[in-house]
């Protein structure tokens, strides 16, 4: 019972992951997309989508629709991160309202799409869930919600925190969300920078919408609860401190919290989490320790542990 | 190797920073992008649904306009997310980016519920009423007050501080409504007292009227307070500079603790106003994004209360108006939130040609 408790959390948490290394590249060069939920609904789409059609078409090769899934499901969450940059970016808009069109977007047009696909009541994208569960699960063991994607994030972090960290192309992405100005005297192209950046942490934070629908989830009414985990990957960005690392344990901790409502009950015997009551408590701990993650690194005040300084203000070269 | 090598590539244009502009002309610019955008979903009318975009937009038309109850609904929305967008606009003009309007409409939601629950039946109406205010601008004002606190004395990131309260609001809603259904359904049926009472007999139908002119009260209030107070005047100084506020002897910290108690006090009183002349009743989805739309309206309305009554309509006339075109054609309610996400993109880009202007220069001659 632990056991399975504890793997569904690591994959639960895996879809947070994919949000929040994809939000921490985007708030490294300084934009706050509100759009990540919205962009992630996308994500899911795009790649059930795919594998739709892909099975309608009859390809069974399970390294296919697997591979062209993933990629569907980033270019569609990548195009969502350029009509983001190209408004926060080139047209200098509000980032929060920017981000914010964009979730109202995704969400609806993820809906349209699902709803179009599973018309119905037919889901052959489901049928891909086999090819998803490489390579150690199958449909009954433990494993069973810990397919390919679950490795796949954890590799994208490592990567992301060694490129954000300890390359010079991860240097230019930090100065760049400090203080844009200084990078650009120091010839670094912040508008490239910035395009690049939204689009491959939008990418990166669509593949967890299809995480969630193929490992975690693997039904068709998931959809709809995506939204509501892509602010949770955005908590998860504070909890981490901007370091994907250590979100990796982060979103275990936070995939082990909201689900808790559901496991702990019969994990615990104690007679008060037993009633129903407490579920909705439960659900609201990530949100609280997000909350004193983020007081008490404001209240330490070190320099490393602090949002970008530019974060969520638009960059005009000639103002002063 | 190329032989212009010492020739510099010139842009095809550049963008430089507009001075003021004159209304009527950024008017002009914004009408020019809502048709441009009303165009294109026009235009993906035809292509993805393959229906006429005249009985679209016609739709549009009538499902805000088309009968007097309709009219009445749209006024009521139209008040409820002016209060919301009231709200945090004081904030947002001091740069303070409070997106947790939300969970602060939801808790005054909650206690002005709670007010009603247990003492609906036991105190006269009006005086229930009365408390039901009290406990709700308490409970919006404290909601807004603690993330302010922590930004004020340690700078902690508001913007993602108050989108944290948010959820620990929803997720108390859902407790709540759990200790109060036992039978764990979790549907609050309708609660017997605390309503509103309506006024004006035979032109307010449908009882929204009292709510539509507290409404209008608080909108004339605070385009007062903002512009002819001294508090407002605090209020833009901190959002222009906050080392200007310093120097000129302003106390950043109290003004922003200030402000948020104000925006708080606003939102309990949206709150009060969805409890009891609304819903009269309380689920997790209450607000229903009322608080995310309400910034949209107050940064497009430039923060300026009676712009925004016209953004606030515009995002209520969207949503009503294409509820209708779904169930005309029959199509799936989501195609709401696209046309209204398409609409937002194209008013947000056309704050760029406000703002900014591009100067296109002049080809040279050929050497």
């Amino acid at each position: 019972m632990f056991w399975d408790y504890l793997l569904s959390a690591l994959a639960l948490g895996m879809t947070f992951l994919y949000g929040s290394t994809g939000e921490i590249i985007t708030e490294k060069a300084g934009h706050l997309n509100l759009g990540i939920p919205g962009i992630m609904c996308v994500g899911a789409a795009g790649g059930c989508a795919s594998l739709h059609y892909m099975i309608m078409g009859g390809v069974t090769n399970g390294f296919v629709l697997v591979v062209v899934g993933i990629l569907c499901s980033f270019l569609s969450a990548a195009l969502m991160g350029l009509i983001y940059s190209f408004l926060a970016v080139s047209l200098h808009a509000n980032q929060n309202v920017t981000g914010l069109a964009l979730t109202t977007f995704g969400v609806g047009l993820m809906k349209y799409i699902i709803f179009d696909l599973t018309d119905g009541n037919s889901v052959p994208y489901l049928q891909a869930l086999n090819a998803f569960r490489f390579p150690f699960a199958s449909a009954n063991n433990a494993w069973k919600y810990c397919g390919v994607m679950v490795f796949l994030a954890i590799i994208i972090a490592l990567v992301t925190s060694f490129v954000l960290f300890k390359t010079k192309v991860g240097l230019h992405l930090r100065a760049i969300g400090e203080n844009p100005a200084t990078a650009d005297a120091a010839g670094i192209n912040v508008t490239a920078y910035k395009y690049v950046a939204t689009c491959v942490g939008s990418g990166i934070a669509g593949l967890g919408g299809l995480c969630y629908i193929m490992d975690y989830a693997g039904s068709r009414e998931a959809y709809l609860s995506i939204e509501a985990l892509g602010w949770l990957a955005i908590a998860l960005v504070i909890f981490a401190m901007w370091r994907p690392h250590i979100s990796i344990f982060g979103s275990l901790i936070f995939g082990a919290l909201f689900i808790a409502g559901a496991f702990i009950p019969s994990l615990i015997s104690l007679k008060i989490l037993q009633t129903m009551r407490a579920a909705p408590l439960l659900k609201m701990l990530p949100y609280v320790v997000t909350v004193i993650v983020l007081i008490i690194t404001s209240v330490k005040d070190k320099k490393e542990n602090q949002p970008p300084a530019s974060l969520g203000l638009s960059y005009f070269r000639e103002e002063r | 190797m190329a032989k212009n090598t010492t020739r510099t590539r010139e842009p095809l244009f550049h963008v430089a920073k507009r001075g003021q502009m004159p209304l009527w002309k950024s008017l002009a610019i914004r009408i020019c992008a809502i048709l441009a955008a009303l165009l294109f979903c026009g235009v993906l009318c035809i292509v993805v649904l393959g229906k006429n975009p005249i009985s679209f937009y016609d739709n549009m038309f009538k499902g805000v306009f088309g009968t007097k109850r309709r009219i009445w609904k749209m006024l009521k929305d139209l008040a409820v997310l002016l209060c919301v967008s009231l709200a945090v606009t004081p904030a947002f003009k001091m740069r303070y980016w409070n997106i947790g309007a939300e969970g602060q409409v939801h808790m005054s939601c909650l206690a002005s519920v709670a007010c009603a629950f247990y003492l609906g039946g036991s105190v006269p109406n009006n005086l229930l009423l009365v408390i039901m205010l009290l406990a709700a601008i308490t409970a919006g004002a404290i909601w807004a007050v603690i993330p302010a606190i922590f930004k004020a004395i340690w700078n902690t990131n508001e913007t993602l501080f108050t989108l944290m309260m948010n959820y620990i609001a929803t997720s108390l809603v859902a407790f709540f409504l759990v200790v109060w259904v036992p039978s764990g359904s979790s549907a609050l049926g309708e609660l017997s007292a605390g309503w509103l009472p309506t006024i004006g007999g035979a032109i307010d139908k449908y009882g929204y009227l009292l709510l539509v002119l507290i409404v209008a009260l608080l909108t004339v209030a605070m385009f007062i307070y903002l512009k002819y107070s001294k508090h407002g005047y605090e209020i833009s100084v901190v959002g222009e500079s906050r080392k200007t506020a310093c120097y000129i002897g302003i106390n950043v910290k109290k003004v922003i603790i200030r402000t948020l108690i104000v925006s708080g006090v606003l939102c309990g009183i949206a709150g009060f106003l969805i409890v009891s002349a609304l819903d009269h009743s309380i689920t997790v989805d209450t607000v229903g994004g009322r608080g995310f739309t309400a910034i949209m309206v107050s940064w497009l309305g430039k923060f300026n209360p009676f712009v925004m009554i016209l953004t606030s309509f515009l995002m209520v006339f969207l949503q009503q108006g294409s509820d209708q075109v779904v169930s005309a054609f029959r199509i799936n309610d989501t195609f709401t939130s696209i046309v209204t996400g398409i609409i937002l993109f194209f008013i947000i880009g056309c704050e760029f040609f406000i703002n900014y202007k591009l100067i296109f220069h002049k080809k040279e001659g050929k050497k």
